[in-house]
């Protein structure tokens, strides 16, 4: 058995092994049969615990054998060669991507063993571990992604179960309006991304991130596209990053997210959902080398979200809020450091902030008692201190901020206003026409649904 | 012209037309639909049986063994080939499904002999080529859901003005058609009036409000199985892209894009269950309609995939919502109702298939959506991006929707709302085939693709170069050479 027959296996068994977990505990699901909170609870460990080791056998072995590029090939998932249209199915093990899929075991870890203590005998726990499931999965397959399918596959179960998490309370109306809001900003990300995976395709032939990047390990590569298109498809790239990190001027779905349960608000909004975005970027890094004005734009988008970030970080009155905004400001540096050509920084940064996220968020529902803690330490009570700011700006200013800050820039107002509201009215009034053609030509009303009472005709009224 | 091992066409067609006539003198329902599902096994076994059949044939086209049909009239009436193939399974699951997802509280108002009896016009219509045949089969189809209209007392104004201006179109443009007509001398009138009849028939915006229009007065079941099998886009293949040129079919794309992305739009301010699902569907089968047009192999292959799984992944996402209109009566999608509790299994087809039908990643529609964006990319670059686009507003309307039916609140409920076994049967069905067609997409793809090439050389479209398609479905670039329909489908497919 040679060195790359163990590097196969290993880097299978890292992909797998989250694929297994989403396996065993949706069939008996499926079949209307689930596990009990023990069964999935082992199988959680288990499928965690072997993908981690898997993962650090490999990095051990890359650091042993000075590998820093290891490709586990698994062939065309779907190849139409006449066209060239191939489905190539590869996962890539480097500097960039081993320690964020470490990250992910271990954080992931960390809250499947708070949450099935956290979450016991509630109704919805059987529920959160399959979400939990397709979320690793997602996470894993984005993470080790050799072409930017593979990503796209990832980025879409991370999607998915991070809004259907956010509405994990499903019987209160107000997190279930919160995860639709966050799944039509993941979806507006989603079409940025396809639509800049589809050009790179049709630029380069293909998807994969070694002949996109170049032939160098990460993050040495370089680009093999001239910069204008690496400036329209890089600008589409930001679009999704923008999305999926929550950054300006998508940022108003951080709060709503705060809506699900601790553990997934922890690992998910607070953690590695939330720097997916940055992560996506730190792999295409080589093209912003490319194109000065997709640097500068990263740049940018850096700053005014952590600007933002920590304007509205400040005026929040609940401390997951609060938390979520100071991640955002922490997105916002690494993004600007991303910009600035400070890779291996800008990956260090993400780990670190992370880790300590993840820590503050499981900690956030025992904050007061905390609080009391370090009072009583202390002898006395805990006072603010007036800001740095408060001296240089007049009152009329810091209101202003305040308000700002409070609104969280006006981003959510300004999406309703200039997006949603001209949408949905267009779409009414076309509803009204069309009700008024279907009246006229049928000779008389045609809605007959518009009359329907919610529960009108139920078997049990019959019964 | 090859030739079965068995009469499959025949009796798949014949089965459900008995059935029909077996069931109609059944005075109980319950025992109806339990025979029904019997007659509708059946059918589906034999149109399994000739896709199977067929495909080991390898051939462009093949007619049934002891063909009574062709011996009467001397022509062959019955045929399948690569476009049809699949689609008579899938037009008998559909009804075998939503006959066995017929709840016994919806049993006295579904009609099951007339449902058979549409079952037959459906599988005949997928196995005949002929252009009158498949005009009179496709006006007969329109019977069955006029006349539960008019059983129900509802207004069938506006259904008989769309259905009758689809019927003229089509005779009219089949009558104006002349002998030799093709995509290199295209009938332009006749190609016209056949383009609208077709489009209308696909609900085409702004031909469209008939099927919304269906929607509200017709039994889900039936409006459901009247517009899932894409009869429309059907006729489009057999009646217009033989005769089109390639600006005229880039423009029906065009118009059909637009419907998709109307229809995707619309979709998210519906107030009501069926007519959202009527938009979503009217989306999707738009999409479908942009392949086809494209007049590339990979834009083709990409609606063949997309058909078979917007009926698949759609049909499941309307027979949920059936289901769950059958315990709660219609659904106003102003307000939540909180089923989840009740009807968990349901609840997560509902979002299965929804995702499904939108091409979300590991399911049946997740390689034809990227192949019809990929080959829409190579016509029109925006029109990709528009595809993008409805695909969007598609996901945003499902899982809306899924919020609204199953969460926001919780349903108080005095008896069982779970489901029934044959549901259950259903959605394990349903479940393996998106799934599995989305884990293992290869057979499917290459399959679909294989089906475009050969239909493109068909059509005798190739320009400067043409596919060539061998025994092992594999095709490759060879000089063009002109030959006629007849020599070069010889020359490729030596069966």
């Amino acid at each position: 058995m040679n060195i790359n027959t163990v590097y196969q296996i290993l880097g299978l068994i890292v992909v797998a092994s989250p694929a297994v977990l989403l396996a065993v505990l949706g069939l008996p699901a499926l079949l209307g049969k689930p596990l009990t909170e023990s069964a999935q609870g082992h199988f959680t460990r288990a499928a965690v615990l072997s993908g981690l080791v898997a993962a650090l056998v490999v990095l051990g072995m890359m650091l042993t054998f000075d590998s820093r590029h290891v490709s586990i090939e698994l062939g065309n998932w779907v190849e139409i060669e006449p066209e060239h249209f191939h489905f190539h199915m590869k996962f890539v093990f480097d500097r960039l991507s081993v320690p964020f899929a470490i990250l992910s075991f271990v954080l992931c870890g960390t809250v499947g063993a708070f949450a099935s203590n956290y979450l016991h005998r509630e109704s919805g726990y059987q529920r959160f571990f399959l979400l939990y499931a397709v979320f690793l999965l997602g996470m894993v397959v984005s993470s080790l992604a050799g072409t930017i399918e593979t990503l796209f596959f990832g980025w879409e179960l991370v999607g998915l179960s991070s809004a259907l998490l956010v509405a994990f309370f499903h019987e209160r109306p107000g997190p279930v309006r919160n995860g639709h809001r966050i799944w039509s900003v993941y979806r507006v990300a989603d079409a940025a991304f396809l639509i800049a995976a589809l050009t790179l395709h049709h630029l380069t032939g293909a998807g994969d991130f070694d002949g996109l990047m170049g032939t160098g390990p990460w993050p040495e590569g370089v680009a093999a596209i001239d910069s204008r298109h690496a400036l329209i498809v890089g600008l589409l790239l930001l679009v999704a990053a923008a999305g999926k990190s929550g950054m300006v001027p998508f940022s108003g779905w951080l709060p709503r997210a705060m809506e699900g349960p601790t553990p997934s608000s922890a690992v998910f909004y607070g953690a590695l959902s939330v720097h997916l975005g940055t992560y996506l970027l730190l792999r295409v890094s080589p093209m912003l080398e490319v194109s000065l004005p997709l640097s500068i734009a990263v740049v940018a988008l850096g700053l005014v979200s952590a600007v933002c970030g920590t304007l509205a970080s400040r005026v929040q009155s609940d401390v997951k809020n609060a938390l979520a905004f100071s991640s955002l400001t922490q997105v916002g540096i690494i993004t600007v450091e991303i910009g600035l050509g400070f890779r291996y920084l800008a990956l260090i940064h993400m780990i670190g902030h992370a880790c300590l996220r993840t820590l503050q968020l499981l900690r956030s529902p025992s904050v007061l008692k905390d609080f009391q803690l370090l009072e009583n330490a202390v002898g006395e009570h805990l006072t603010a201190s007036p800001g740095f700011w408060n001296s240089l700006l007049s009152r009329r200013h810091l209101d202003f901020l305040y308000r700002f800050s409070l609104e969280r820039g006006y981003l959510d107002s300004l999406l309703n206003e200039y997006v949603v509201r001209p949408f949905v009215a267009v779409f009414r009034w076309c509803d009204r026409q069309e009700r008024r053609w279907t009246g006229f030509a049928g000779g008389g009303e045609s809605r007959e649904s518009d009359r329907i009472a919610v529960y009108g005709d139920s078997l049990e009224d019959v019964l | 012209m090859s030739e079965l091992h068995l009469p499959w066409l025949e009796l798949a067609v014949l089965i459900p037309l008995v059935g029909s006539l077996w069931v109609a003198f059944l005075r109980s329902h319950t025992v109806a639909r339990a025979h029904s599902i019997v007659f509708c096994v059946l059918a589906l076994l034999c149109a399994v049986g000739e896709w199977i059949d067929f495909s080991t044939l390898h051939s462009f086209e093949a007619h049934d063994h002891w063909d009574v049909l062709a011996s009467t009239f001397h022509r062959d009436v019955l045929v399948v080939d690569e476009l049809s193939a699949p689609l008579l399974p899938l037009g008998a699951m559909l009804y075998l499904m939503t006959v066995l997802t017929t709840l016994s509280t919806k049993v006295n108002r579904f009609s099951f002999g007339w449902t058979l009896f549409s079952e037959s016009i459906l599988l005949a219509t997928l196995s005949c080529r002929e252009p009158w045949a498949i005009i009179a089969l496709m006006s007969v189809a329109t019977v069955p859901p006029l006349l539960e209209m008019r059983f129900r007392k509802h207004s069938t104004r506006f259904y008989c003005l769309h259905m009758g201006l689809f019927i003229a179109l089509m005779v009219a443009g089949q009558a104006l058609v002349p002998a030799g007509a093709s995509a290199l001398n295209p009938p332009v009138i006749a190609g016209c009036l056949l383009t609208a009849g077709a489009l209308l028939r696909s609900g085409i915006t702004p031909l469209h409000c008939w099927m919304t229009d269906l929607f509200e007065k017709a039994t889900f079941g039936t409006a459901l199985l009247f517009v899932t099998p894409m009869t429309g886009a059907y006729a489009v293949m057999r009646l217009v892209l033989p005769i089109a040129p390639d600006w005229a079919l880039q423009w029906i794309a065009i118009v059909s894009l637009f419907t998709s992305v109307y229809a995707a739009g619309m979709a998210l301010v519906q107030h009501e269950a069926r007519r959202f699902f009527c938009y979503v569907f009217l989306s999707h089968s738009s999409l479908v309609l942009v392949g086809l047009e494209m007049v590339t192999p990979l834009g083709l292959a990409g609606a063949l995939c997309v058909w078979l799984s917007v009926g698949i992944s759609l049909l499941g996402f309307g027979l949920t919502l059936r289901s769950v209109e059958a315990r709660t009566g219609r659904l106003s999608l102003d307000s939540f109702h909180g089923l989840y509790e009740h009807a968990q299994v349901l609840a997560g087809l509902f979002l299965l298939t929804g995702l499904a039908s939108i091409g979300f990643p590991g399911t049946i529609g997740f390689v034809g959506t990227e192949l019809l964006v990929e080959g829409a990319v190579e016509v029109y670059p925006l029109v990709g991006l528009a595809v993008v686009l409805a695909a969007m507003l598609n996901g945003v309307a499902v899982v809306l929707a899924y919020f609204r039916v199953f969460t926001g609140t919780r349903h108080q409920a005095s008896v069982s709302l779970h489901c029934r076994l044959s549901e259950r049967i259903a959605i394990l069905v349903l479940t393996v085939l998106i799934l599995g067609g989305g884990l293992y997409p290869q057979p499917g793809a290459a399959s679909r693709y294989h089906a475009a090439v050969a239909l493109m050389e068909h059509r005798g479209d190739t320009t400067s170069s043409q596919h060539v398609v061998d025994d092992a479905g594999q095709s490759s670039i060879a000089p063009q050479q002109p030959t006629s329909q007849a020599g070069l489908l010889a020359k490729t497919h030596p069966h």
